[in-house]
């Protein structure tokens, strides 16, 4: 009833050309980053902030990186997780070893030594497809992984292999608090969306799609294969990147690399599939869905053995974790294979509607 | 020269375990397209099975004999894998037919959680030992030609010589039985199979129990080896490579590919290794596998991938 785009006409190119092109969509958008901005600060407690908020932002940011290379450009990758890390390595090095580097300029830094890294193992991507690719780019993860641990330089030859950044401040500000770190994330994501969502609407995001859809009709018709897919490679682990440097400096403050292992790939590569492939709108979704369910069954199963009076030990909450995690996955899967967004856009298209049936 | 020959009997030994992970990976594969992340888990829900049985049986029984109590943990074992092949077809696979490969191997990697934790929520998650009476003394060979001679590990002769046998059981299962030419013919074309009657839904499951098998072969021998625990299941990852290079459609791909991939790490660990740092032989197996992508894309008995419009 309300939610119609009777009466709302187009006329100039430039408002044929807008991201929401409904007037209800813009002004529900903007309410949400109003809230997201004042609302949500005003509201959550530190716990929220450190637990849920930062990581679903900076996991939604790097969500919608993947979201690039594998879900517009159709290149599966396993090796998120190594880009995340190199974003996160090379933004302390260029942090802690030029003088007077800002931080922003630090994690653009560390994006663009992911781009690089992404680029070069990408290069398989030419010549095999699909689930070889897969496995190929577990080769980028298993290499980090060893070379972040192995090589002195990259830790700045710290003895614990760990690495560690403190008083980061922005144009004089400091980031200290979770409010604080948290707008400071907001304020990468809002950036890094705009900027996806308008590159995957551009041409360069339709030759990732024709790519995606049939590469060798997309070389048919003019589409340079070796181009798309690499810049797909770059524009993904540059986000990855950046994503990983906010991750290691936002959020955890100090890390080793145990926080960029395989399992971080696979958790971003849950989330676009869960999220919804090729939607940006879907990789913040599967953000939410992935950080939200484990914190929310550690602490419901607990209760739930408590009201069915059988204490559960934290090793059992752990196992069925796992257990209910998977389950759910495989659920998701079955019930919905095209992920949230597609029911997000089932039930926008149901909202047009009603409160008529057809 | 010797110390050669010992690094060079130690890859083949370690890659022929390898092969036998691997051949999981590619007997699912053919028969239902499926790339199993979750070979890994099951070779750990296998193992974990058998070692707790093992430990279980000859109480509830009251056996003394021990190979006896050892026969009906295999059996017992094989049989939860089997109906373990059974839920995942009934459960799973058979509601995602014609999905994506992502989104079954997606499908997979949520059977590796679910495994990982029902394996341990059932059968503890403590470090168990498989004792199936593998001898684990050393023997020196060819003291006569090589001063001292070549260190061999028992243990894992017997281990290469049990998988060498599971391999020619396999191939002869595929090609001398009817299921196994049913299995072979599914692998071949899906919709032609199904049309001159053969039951996809009751292939998956015996490849799946196939696979399972397999598993339990390979959770048994690394399992004695170096302990039931979680980290078994990183032998899956070791093994991806593997079919890459053997490529994912090839039963003998799979163990020469396990063959090269097992010499080539021992080898690189041993040369390469302590030139930067050593603990290369994560990455360099996938590194290698990697390269010869770049020559040869469908691995080297894979199928050649022919693109049409």
């Amino acid at each position: 009833m309300f939610y119609r785009e009777n009466g709302q006409f187009k006329t100039s190119y430039r408002s044929d050309q807008q991201i929401f092109a409904i007037a209800q969509d813009r002004w529900a958008i903007l309410a949400l980053i109003a809230f997201a901005a004042i609302g949500v600060p005003m509201l959550a407690d530190e716990y929220m902030f450190r637990a849920i908020l930062i990581p679903f932002l900076i996991l939604a940011l790097a969500a919608l990186g993947v979201n690039i290379l594998v879900g517009y450009c159709g290149q599966i990758s396993l090796g998120s997780g190594a880009f995340m890390a190199v974003g996160a390595y090379m933004a302390y090095n260029t942090y802690i070893r030029i003088e007077g580097m800002p931080l922003i300029v630090a994690l653009l830094a560390g994006g663009f030594f992911a781009t690089l890294v992404g680029v070069f193992f990408g290069i398989p991507s030419l010549r095999v497809k699909g689930l070889y690719l897969a496995v190929a780019t577990l080769a980028a993860q298993f290499f980090c992984d060893w070379a972040f641990l192995r090589i002195g330089w990259f830790t700045n030859n710290n003895a614990s292999g760990s690495v560690s950044v403190s008083n980061l401040n922005v144009f004089g500000w400091s980031i200290d608090t979770p409010l604080q770190k948290y707008l400071f994330c907001l304020a990468f994501l809002l950036v890094f969306g705009l900027l996806a969502k308008n590159l995957v609407r551009s041409a360069v995001g339709r030759e990732w799609m024709a790519i995606r859809d049939m590469d060798v009709a997309a070389a048919v018709i003019g589409i340079r294969p070796m181009y798309a897919k690499l810049s797909a490679f770059a524009v993904s682990s540059f986000i990855v990147g950046v994503a990983g440097g906010l991750w290691g400096f936002v959020h955890l403050g100090s890390w080793e690399p145990a926080a960029f292992s395989i399992d971080r790939s696979f958790q971003l590569l849950f989330m676009v599939i869960i999220g919804g492939m090729g939607s940006i709108m879907g990789s913040f979704f599967g953000a939410a869905f992935i950080v939200i369910l484990p914190i929310f069954l550690n602490q419901f199963l607990p209760w739930a053995g408590d009201l069915v009076g059988v204490p559960i030990s934290t090793a059992t909450v752990s196992h069925t974790e796992f257990m209910i995690f998977g389950a759910l996955i495989v659920w998701f899967l079955i019930v919905e294979p095209h992920g949230l967004a597609k029911l997000w856009s089932v039930a926008k298209q149901k909202l047009r509607l009603w409160p008529f049936p057809h | 020269m010797a110390f050669f020959l010992e690094a060079l009997l130690g890859g083949l030994m370690a890659g022929m375990l390898y092969a036998l992970v691997a051949l999981g990976f590619v007997l699912i594969y053919k028969a239902s397209g499926v790339f199993n992340f979750a070979q890994g888990a099951m070779v750990l829900f296998a193992a974990l099975a058998m070692a707790r049985f093992s430990e279980w049986i000859p109480g509830w029984l009251g056996l003394e004999d021990k190979f006896l109590g050892n026969l009906l943990a295999f059996a017992l074992s094989a049989s939860v894998m089997f109906v373990l092949a059974w839920l995942i077809e009934r459960l799973v696979l058979r509601h995602l037919v014609n999905q994506e490969g992502v989104t079954l191997l997606m499908a997979t990697l949520g059977i590796t959680y679910f495994l990982d934790g029902l394996g341990q929520t059932i059968f503890g998650s403590d470090i168990y030992k498989i004792d199936v009476g593998m001898p684990k003394d050393p023997v020196f060979l060819l003291d006569s030609i090589f001063p001292g001679g070549v260190l061999v590990n028992l243990e894992d002769v017997y281990a290469a010589c049990i998988a060498a046998l599971l391999v020619v059981v396999l191939s002869l299962f595929f090609q001398k039985t009817s299921t196994g030419r049913a299995l072979r013919a599914v692998a071949d074309d899906h919709q032609a199979a199904q049309s001159i009657g053969i039951p996809l839904n009751r292939i998956w499951v015996i490849v799946w129990f196939v696979a399972g098998i397999t598993a339990l072969v390979a959770g048994i021998i690394w399992g004695s080896k170096m302990g039931v625990q979680f980290s078994l299941t990183t032998v899956a990852l070791r093994a991806l490579p593997v079919i890459i290079l053997g490529g994912l459609t090839s039963v003998p791909g799979a163990i020469i590919g396990g063959l090269i991939i097992g010499v080539g790490e021992k080898l690189s660990e041993v040369y390469l290794g302590p030139y930067v740092g050593g603990g290369i032989e994560i990455w360099f197996a996938y590194v290698l596998a990697l390269v010869f992508l770049l020559f040869r894309p469908q691995g080297l008995f894979g199928e050649k991938i022919i693109d049409r419009v």
